[in-house]
């Protein structure tokens, strides 16, 4: 790989522009009141001081609604393949979010096509951490607030200038003949490495997973769940929020003849998410569904893919309504 | 990459009233593309969804056996939105099946051996397939003896009667009919399923169990197979889920960290054994 440059914090409007002019360019922006990912008109749209954005821009991949076909009677239409996207601003939990999504979409015994098109069409630009959140444990589950693996290039706050580092060649061919940026001394890395320990520093381990997988393994009868779901109010937005949560629906509507085929986010917090038809629910309660999330993610992902299915981005605590914490959840599964 | 999502276009070619309520109907598909009908290969204990464009998909297992290569058989009870839609159709009507999912019958495993299929009611389907497949002229003499526990609520509620009139004329299944009661015209035996295999008492000796029906006669149908000598491997179970893709990626049909649609719908006994029991 290419080495490091340097980008002066004033150039990345100018940058943008150029790149929007070649690609649909999604980054952090203020919207509706939050903070989410969509696509830039204007380069000086971009919010890359945001440090969470209020959902993950797993969308661009997966998104929350999007048409699997279209029909008129018989006659099937698929949708047309994606546009070349470039995603600037990831933070590193968010695009090792991506790794679990592949490993369940792309690397299966049916790889979705959908899914797969719209990665391979996306250069992914990404924006290690400074300051973390309050909520952020993305160190207790294998991350680290300038990990890179999902992204092709990683920027680093220094200040008044970025420091981009290019990880893959998809990376350095959008950006390494950029006119705006020039080669890094080694006193810009040796500000990157002090930036990345004062980082992590600020993290201080929450949860204590080491071994969570086999524990697990052994607590599915056990009442801990009646307890931790006594609170739960099965809204679902610990999952929708969640960059690693797939489970979806597939709906139709149509008008006469005519319509489409919708493949929809779902969640397995809401109780029709297993309801047979014959009135049987294999999970009935709120404790056997705050139990298959937290399996899910933290043990049946990890036997059957051999990924953790958390990045510890701490969006379903920011949004709990009722203040669940994960973290004190996985905890206290520990010490059962 | 082909789609698969995309389900192959099928034609109804026939449908069958199968009981006297007319709630349960097998419908015979006929591929519209050769190409579909090549790549549709599956193998008895497999499903399909059935998908009504504008009304959306249900997951159905096949019912017909793997040797017919010309046509697809599904029989389907009328239950909800879908299945409902799907019972308005008629002969030459159109509809979509992607497919085959599930891992199906161990065929492998299961030829050399003595057969048990033990089923009740309507969830005879996957189960008529397998013994339609193991009678096909080509397939018998790779299995050794079949024996067949088939019962309903009552004889209007037996499904595939023709089949079992046809089955009953051969030597070389044994064949048990049964009806929780009978009406003024029934002859034939009347007592529970599992009451009829513990009469009938089929040896466990290189034999498997196959069990489908309804969660009341597989709990006391199972008993009597341990009874008989049934070790858990050797008997077999379908399941079936509330489940959307068939793929396992849409999170809903999973038993602990096993898809009932990829890793299943058939499971050994020893295997639901050591899952969690959610199901």
């Amino acid at each position: 790989m290419m080495d490091a440059k340097v980008i002066s914090k004033d150039k990345i409007p100018t940058l943008l522009d150029d790149l929007i002019e070649r690609f649909h360019v999604w980054a952090p922006m203020a919207k509706d009141d939050l903070f989410l990912f969509d696509r830039l008109v204007s380069g000086s749209e971009a919010r890359l001081d945001v440090v969470n954005t209020k959902l993950s821009p797993k969308k661009a991949f997966f998104p929350q609604s999007e048409i699997l076909l279209a029909f008129d009677r018989m006659r099937i239409e698929e949708p047309p393949a994606p546009e070349d996207l470039v995603l600037f601003g990831v933070r590193p939990c968010d695009a090792a979010s991506l790794l679990v999504l592949d490993k369940v979409f792309r690397t299966s015994e049916f790889p979705n096509p959908y899914y797969s098109r719209r990665r391979e069409a996306t250069c992914l630009v990404g924006i290690g951490c400074n300051t973390p959140l309050q909520t952020c444990f993305c160190t207790d589950v294998g991350g680290g607030p300038f990990h890179t693996p999902g992204l092709d290039v990683l920027l680093s706050d220094l200040g008044d200038r970025y420091l981009m580092e290019f990880l893959t060649e998809k990376g350095e061919q959008l950006l390494g003949d950029t006119p705006y940026a020039e080669n890094a001394s080694d006193s810009d890395l040796a500000d990157k490495e002090r930036v990345v320990r004062e980082a992590e520093r600020q993290i201080t381990p929450k949860a204590n997973i080491e071994g969570l997988s086999e524990r697990l393994d052994g607590l599915f009868r056990n009442p801990v769940w009646g307890f931790l779901s006594e609170t739960c109010l099965g809204c679902g937005v610990c999952t929708y929020s969640c960059p690693t949560c797939h489970c979806f629906d597939i709906v139709d509507e149509a008008e006469g003849s005519v319509g489409k085929r919708f493949r929809i986010w779902d969640s397995c917090q809401y109780p029709l998410f297993t309801h047979h038809s014959s009135g049987h629910n294999p999970r009935p309660s709120g404790s056997a569904r705050m139990r298959q999330r937290v399996m899910h993610k933290f043990h049946y992902l990890v036997e059957n893919v051999g990924i953790l299915g958390c990045v510890g981005c701490g969006r379903c605590i920011r949004n709990c309504p009722v203040s669940i914490d994960i973290r004190q959840v996985l905890n206290r599964i520990m010490d059962n | 990459m082909g789609n698969p999502y995309r389900p192959y276009p099928a034609v109804i070619r026939k449908t069958i009233d199968e009981n006297d309520a007319k709630d349960i109907r097998t419908f015979r598909f006929a591929f519209r593309d050769e190409d579909a009908k090549e790549a549709f290969s599956f193998r008895a204990g497999q499903f399909a969804e059935l998908s009504l464009f504008g009304v959306g998909e249900s997951p159905i297992g096949i019912a017909s056996s793997p040797m017919d290569r010309d046509y697809v058989e599904f029989t389907v009870k009328r239950m909800g939105v879908v299945t409902t839609a799907l019972h308005r159709l008629e002969t030459g009507d159109s509809i979509g099946i992607r497919g085959p999912y599930g891992n199906g019958f161990p065929m492998e495993e299961m030829e050399g051996t003595n057969i048990v299929v033990v089923a009740g009611g309507f969830a005879f389907t996957t189960l008529r397939s397998l013994t339609n497949y193991i009678l096909h002229p080509d397939n018998r003499d790779r299995f050794g003896e079949l024996t067949v526990i088939y019962g309903a609520r009552e004889p209007g509620e037996l499904i595939y009667k023709y089949d079992l009139d046809r089955w009953g004329k051969r030597d070389d299944i044994q064949l048990h009919v049964t009806v929780d009661a009978g009406d003024g015209n029934w002859t034939g035996l009347v007592g529970y399923v599992p009451t009829v295999l513990g009469d009938v008492s089929p040896s466990a000796e290189n034999a498997f169990a196959v069990v489908c029906g309804p969660p009341v006669m597989i709990r006391f149908s199972l008993p009597v197979l341990e009874k008989l000598g049934f070790p858990p491997s050797r008997i077999l179970n379908s399941l079936e889920m509330r489940m959307k893709c068939g793929m396992g990626h849409c999170g809903r049909c999973n038993i602990g960290p096993l898809y009932v649609c990829k890793d299943g719908p058939v499971f050994t006994l020893e295997q639901l054994q050591n899952t969690t029991g959610e199901y």
